[in-house]
């Protein structure tokens, strides 16, 4: 069972602000999907492989060759917030 | 307007028709109907218009770059358009514009196709009725008071409801395939590799692929052809050279054995649904197939191992939008808070719930429980399809266990996840597999024959399609819709 605390851990991780209301919301919903999910423990995969990748497809190497690369405008241009050639962000470190 | 793409073509050869007054048709007809029928989310009229122009420039000149040029099509909003507003179905996106084209844009644009514009999709391509939009929900043009499935919901509706004469969606567990079945039009979802995900915005990307939405199985080879293909910028992209889809497309299913799983034919699913897809395999009998019964016995639990797989990968895809470098930012008093405001205003109920699971399962202590777990799953359904594989050369099976419900039917979260049951095997293994009308439901709704096939086997996937569509009248009956 996931309780609340385990709510608000996850919600941190992946940097979620969630209401109260939404809290409690997906605290009931993660409970309730995750006891269908849990009917996999049913299936006996003692000793076989996951599959992390339907096609095997390993170390795919190719010349290290210089190309053109995007402008940096073109790759500014989306941003919310800029500060000439930079990403603004709100501060990181304490003073 | 319900022309296929190569009869549009045909027309364009013999003069009877030029791209230019079929891209304004079209266009006339999204300005006339899709305020209700809601299949897209940007229309992109005055680049139709010029790239038609172009397009009629080289019919007239004797000189098409190939059967798709002056092509109307649309595209599912999930692909990277160059400087056209590209929002995933999500206020994440809604501003943002890509500086690059897709792979598969860009193939469709060097082959003349004429984008005509974006189509609605569930948000992030987590959905299956397309009412996860962000924006608006889409309706089913065969009754606007029922979904057109999803993720791809936006272009399937468009293909069904002949605001454009084909389309590209993405297939993770069945976006493709079950929303061409609750449309009544063609849906393929190739092999995984096949085509470039190159621009593709992520959900998972193990399970992600992009495939065509067609009025018939001739133009879903010929827009296959276009877009499959190796691309250095995709490195899951598969080498193989790309075969003319379209050039074996006759050959029929004389002598071909057609695998019957006993797990696709369950308790609970639509009556009239058994009923089409049992009368699609007699027709297949008769027209020269070999019928074995194949056993999947992993089946049921595939949807469980999807949706740890899915919610896994799709979490820590969706960790770019962090308020930072595009998309959407929420102002907040440190990068944490910035971050987690700019998140939960800008990710709709369905995504977040599929972030936090997916976090949930890779989180310490959970990793092998689940997300191990369900890999090892994975790879027990792979086994299956390959042992099975080895008796058949196809497998026929339906594609949805139900006709397309009702707008706000499948408020459960669960019951929502049921509809991919017979899609998602085929992407947890990576094989080929394709959506075909196989007739209607007596409440006039059409049902999908879904044919799966080995790896790398889309010629004889189509084939086995093309010789069904030929056999049967589906594909003149459509939506009216007026």
């Amino acid at each position: 069972m996931i309780e609340r605390t385990d709510v608000e851990h996850v919600a941190r991780l992946t940097r979620l602000a969630l209401t109260e209301a939404e809290l409690e919301r997906m605290r009931e919903q993660l409970n309730s999907i995750l006891a269908h999910l849990d009917t996999l423990r049913a299936v006996d995969t003692e000793g076989v492989e996951p599959t992390s990748h339907a096609v095997d497809v390993v170390n795919v190497m190719r010349e290290d060759e210089v190309e053109p690369c995007f402008p940096q405008d073109a790759m500014l241009a989306n941003a919310p917030d800029r500060s000439g050639e930079l990403f603004r962000v709100p501060r990181i470190l304490e003073d | 307007m319900y022309r296929p793409i190569h009869e549009l073509t045909d027309a364009y050869r013999r003069g009877d028709l030029t791209p230019t007054a079929v891209a304004e048709a079209y266009l006339a007809r999204i300005d006339a109907l899709d305020g209700r029928v809601g299949a897209y989310l940007t229309v992109v009229r005055d680049q139709a218009l010029a790239a038609a122009r172009e397009s009629e420039l080289r019919w007239r000149a004797g000189a098409p770059l190939g059967p798709l040029d002056g092509a109307p099509v649309a595209l599912k909003d999930v692909l990277c358009t160059r400087g056209v507003r590209t929002t995933c179905g999500s206020k994440m996106l809604e501003s943002f514009v890509p500086p690059y084209d897709a792979t598969v844009v860009e193939r469709l644009r060097a082959a003349g196709a004429v984008i005509l514009g974006k189509t609605n999709m569930d948000e992030f391509a987590m959905g299956s009725s397309t009412e996860h939009s962000a924006f608006h929900p889409t309706r089913n043009p065969w009754d606007l008071a029922r979904v057109p499935g999803g993720s791809s919901g936006g272009s399937a509706a468009a293909v069904a409801g002949g605001l454009a004469a084909g389309g590209l969606g993405s297939d993770t567990g069945g976006s493709i395939r079950q929303p061409a079945a609750f449309c009544g039009v063609v849906g393929m979802k190739p092999t995984y590799g096949r085509v470039s995900r190159y621009g593709l915005i992520a959900l998972a990307s193990s399970l992600d692929q992009i495939g065509p939405f067609a009025q018939d199985v001739r133009d879903a080879a010929l827009l296959l052809g276009a877009v499959a293909g190796h691309d250095r910028r995709d490195a899951t992209s598969i080498q193989a050279p790309v075969p003319d889809y379209a050039a074996d497309l006759s050959k029929g299913v004389a002598g071909l054995t057609l695998g019957l799983p006993d797990e696709y034919f369950i308790d609970g699913m639509d009556p009239d649904v058994e009923r089409a897809v049992r009368a699609a395999i007699e027709v297949l009998k008769e027209l020269g197939a070999r019928l074995e019964r194949v056993s999947l016995p992993t089946t049921k639990h595939s949807l469980a191992a999807y949706y740890l797989i899915l919610p896994a990968e799709a979490s820590s895809n969706l960790a770019r939008y962090d308020g930072v470098k595009f998309g959407l930012r929420v102002p907040g008093r440190d990068l944490v808070e910035m971050e987690s405001r700019t998140r939960a205003a800008g990710f709709g109920a369905e995504v977040k719930r599929r972030i936090m699971l997916g976090t949930y399962a890779l989180s310490a202590g959970y990793y092998d429980a689940y997300y191990g777990k369900a890999q090892s799953v994975r790879t027990l359904v792979r086994r299956e399809f390959a042992a099975a594989f080895a008796r058949v050369d196809l497998i026929v099976a339906p594609t949805t266990p139900n006709v397309a419900f009702k707008h706000g039917e499948k408020e459960d979260p669960l019951s929502m996840y049921l509809n991919d049951v017979f899609t998602i095997p085929g992407n947890l293994a990576g094989i080929p597999g394709i959506s075909v009308p196989c007739g209607f439901s007596v409440t006039g709704l059409p049902i999908g024959l879904q044919v799966l096939g080995r790896p790398l086997d889309e010629p004889r996937v189509l084939r086995a399609a093309y010789a069904y569509e030929q056999a049967t009248p589906w594909r003149s009956r459509r939506p009216e819709l007026k």
